[in-house]
């Protein structure tokens, strides 16, 4: 049992506050600005200048805002998280081979092969410091230790004494080194407060106890914390495989300012990523599409699909892209230069293998939607959902084929479910206007018809005109039914409902409000 | 044992009513089951069609392949797609950018299977022929500036494709022209109640049904928002309905103050 008895002698990346730095160069945020990202209401992790204003992991987000008032706060995404430090692992693998990813912002590999190629355990750590400057990470630390738990005690060190960023414990010396730390480190909260109740603050007491006493009263995972702390780590190096790289990136110079050029060039390319994909056995379901542009600015979208994407669909995903719906959404202004594809979520192919005896119906819906997805645009097509909400305008939710609802489902439903009191009784209007229209009412002799503070009618209304035509009786009505929303908000808004049918038997939905009538919605 | 031809009898014929008394009304009867017999597709099938739709159709179901036009009444024409929706059917929506959503699902129309192109703008007849080709029903308002040829031409996919086209608007080959007139409304007073349930008039007319226009009363919808007949009031080739008319709901002029 050499492997128990002598720790992995390994070397350890770690990159401070990893998640913040990548969450502010994702979002385009200052690096020096206070940023925290929460998980479930606390603190998961602060920027640099939130630390110095006092927020500290753990805490509640109103607690760290009040701490630090000009604090950005950002939900946490582990995607992110991971998706930012794959080209840094990327490039570490490319000086040294069999890195084991611990998290995002820290990696960790065997310390024997990098020394003896660099010519020692300082040089090796140099070498990897350099490489990570070079894609853009400039406060990196090393540590190298017996074992990865020492190491990354040595990396994450903190002591006025110690600014080098390469921490080397040397060989046979970890027990030590770990002695005076206390034993919080080992990360098992429980144990560390029953170990200080004892009367055990630090690693180095608590590796002094005996091997078979701690089994006893602590269990295996005493057993492998005991381990840890007496410097006798028995984790190994467990390195990953490189994940084949799926992305496709195409260059144009010169850079390219018009769709259908953009289109053609990446034709080609489109291919061949989904035929890497294919030859991998994989479907991409969701890509995500950056474009960067001459002026250095750089723009990216996941775009899903309500199946697998093909050659023909990467290359619409990217010409609506470029297009934009507007030029709002893309954000270009300027020739691009870069196009970059890489697929953000993969199936087996095995799971969207054709039947037999052709496709089902869905499949043919799928094709026939896309088709016509690819003449109107991604926005064109829309699938309709109903949430909650005391306007028609506001039950209606049409979200692009292939696409989530703003919020995900499960909030359209949360929505649905609430109770809406003042909404509209009866059946549901056929015609909901996207833009509500000017309509005329008016009381006997052309009287204005008014609402007053304590929802008083100045008039009866007589008379009423659609959106260009003319004026006829009115044959019955009902109202007024005031709405007062988010009154405490500048976005707030207070208007009075009115049923009413025209002389025709038209039926219409009217609101009153400070600019006057509107007709909202007709019962067609 | 013995063995006999059973003459295939076209199922549309199911549900039509079976008294017939003057000879008018005998002579148009033959004639539209001569031309149920002389129909030369193989699948002219019908689709699933709801109850109260049914007795207004020529033949009583939703054609498969055909072209229906509906005036002025978009929950007339969104109560002609809830049957074959119900049944698990994919709709589609071109160019009713105001389509009241919760409508369509109160009408019975699975939102699951409902895909809406709101804005086709100068595509509208390649989209439409596109969804058409997938689904099987398409509501669509057709544009003015829609030529003869166009309009052949998206007939004969439909055919084809076996799909219903539920066009809002006049449509030169539609199967049937459902109008609806004499709109009223019950449950809204003068300054009191909500609007609670309409009756309309619907009149059918259609290349199959010769004569003067049919006309029915339905409930669109009635109280407990279902789309069902309003009685067989005003049939106009008899003066007098033969059959006892069914009781309409009177409890409208009761609800009416709320």
């Amino acid at each position: 049992m050499t492997a128990s008895m002598s720790p992995v002698r390994s070397i350890l990346l770690w990159c401070p506050d990893w998640p913040t730095n990548a969450a502010a160069a994702e979002l385009g945020l200052a690096p020096g600005a206070p940023l925290a990202l929460i998980e479930r209401g606390d603190v998961f992790a602060c920027s640099a200048a939130a630390r110095s204003e006092g927020v500290r992991r753990g805490l509640r987000v109103r607690e760290a805002q009040s701490r630090c008032t000009d604090l950005v706060v950002l939900p946490y995404d582990p995607v992110l998280d991971h998706r930012v430090f794959e080209p840094v692992v990327a490039a570490v693998e490319q000086i040294v081979p069999g890195v084991e990813l611990s998290r995002p912002g820290t990696c960790v590999m065997r310390a024997r092969g990098p020394s003896r190629y660099y010519g020692g355990e300082r040089q090796a750590a140099q070498a990897l410091l350099d490489t990570l400057a070079g894609v853009g990470v400039s406060d990196a630390r090393v540590g190298i230790a017996d074992g990865p738990f020492a190491a990354e005690q040595a990396a994450k060190l903190h002591s006025p004494t110690v600014t080098d960023a390469i921490r080397i414990v040397p060989a046979g010396r970890s027990p030590e080194f770990l002695a005076p730390f206390g034993v919080e480190l080992l990360e098992r909260p429980e144990l560390a407060t029953l170990l200080r109740r004892l009367g055990i603050h630090t690693l180095g007491s608590f590796a002094a106890l005996d091997d078979m006493q701690v089994r006893d009263r602590f269990g295996p995972h005493g057993v492998l914390a005991h381990r840890l702390a007496s410097g006798f780590d028995p984790s190994d190096v467990d390195a990953r495989v490189p994940p084949a790289d799926h992305s496709s990136v195409l260059e144009f110079e010169p850079p390219l300012d018009r769709v259908d050029q953009i289109a053609f060039a990446f034709r080609t390319a489109a291919e061949e990523f989904v035929a890497r994909l294919q030859a991998s056995s994989l479907v991409a379901t969701a890509i995500r599409i950056n474009v960067s542009t001459e002026n250095g600015d750089s723009r990216s979208r996941t775009w899903l699909h309500p199946r697998w994407f093909t050659a023909g669909d990467v290359l619409d995903r990217v010409r609506w892209q470029v297009q934009g719906a507007g030029l709002a959404e893309s954000g270009l202004n300027s020739a691009i230069t870069r196009l970059r594809v890489e697929p953000e979520s993969v199936d087996p192919a095995g799971n969207h293998e054709a039947g037999l005896y052709g496709g089902a119906t869905d499949e043919r819906i799928h094709s026939g939607l896309s088709r016509v997805q690819s003449m109107v645009g991604h926005t064109g097509v829309l699938t309709a959902r109903i949430a909650g909400g005391r306007q028609p305008s506001d039950r209606r939710i049409l979200v692009p084929w292939g696409d989530l609802p703003p919020g995900g489902e499960a909030s359209v439903r949360a929505s649905q479910a609430l109770p809406w009191p003042g909404r509209v009784p009866g059946p549901p209007p056929a015609t909901v206007f996207p833009e509500r229209r000017r309509v005329l009412v008016s009381g006997t002799g052309g009287a204005d018809v008014a609402v007053d503070d304590r929802g008083e009618l100045s008039a009866v209304p007589v008379s009423f005109a659609e959106p260009g035509g003319r004026p006829g009786a009115v044959s019955a009505w009902a109202g007024p039914w005031p709405v007062t929303e988010r009154w405490w908000d500048a976005g707030g808004r207070r208007l009075n409902r009115f049923q009413l049918v025209d002389e025709s038997g038209g039926a219409w939905l009217l609101v009153l409000d400070d600019s006057g009538w509107w007709a909202e919605a007709r019962y067609d | 044992m013995s063995l006999s031809v059973a003459t295939p009898r076209p199922p549309v014929f199911a549900g039509a009513p079976a008294p017939v008394e003057t000879a008018a009304n005998q002579v148009a009867e033959l004639q539209a089951r001569i031309r149920g017999m002389q129909r030369t597709r193989i699948d002219s099938h019908g689709l699933p069609t709801s109850p109260g739709i049914a007795e207004l159709l020529p033949g009583g179901v939703l054609r498969a392949g055909a072209a229906y036009s509906v005036h002025e009444s978009t929950s007339l024409a969104l109560a002609l797609l809830a049957g074959p929706s119900a049944a698990g059917a994919w709709c589609g929506v071109v160019g009713l950018p105001a389509l009241g959503v919760e409508a369509a699902a109160a009408a019975g129309i699975d939102l699951d299977r409902l895909v809406l192109v709101p804005e086709p703008g100068e595509q509208w007849l390649q989209v439409t022929a596109a969804l058409a080709d997938v689904v099987t029903v398409v509501l669509a308002r057709p544009p003015a500036s829609l030529s003869a040829a166009e309009v052949a031409r998206l007939g004969s996919r439909l055919r084809q494709r076996g799909s219903t086209l539920v066009a809002l608007g006049e449509w030169p080959q539609s199967e049937a022209t459902l109008r609806v007139s004499d709109d009223r409304w019950m449950g809204l007073g003068d300054g009191h109640g909500f609007l609670a349930a309409r009756r309309v008039t619907v009149s059918v007319s259609g290349r199959t049904l010769t004569g003067k226009p049919r006309r029915k009363q339905l409930w669109l919808p009635d109280t407990e928002q279902v789309v069902r007949p309003a009685g067989l009031a005003g049939v106009p080739t008899r003066p007098v309905p033969a059959q006892p008319v069914p009781a309409t709901p009177v409890r409208f002029d009761e609800a009416a103050v709320s």
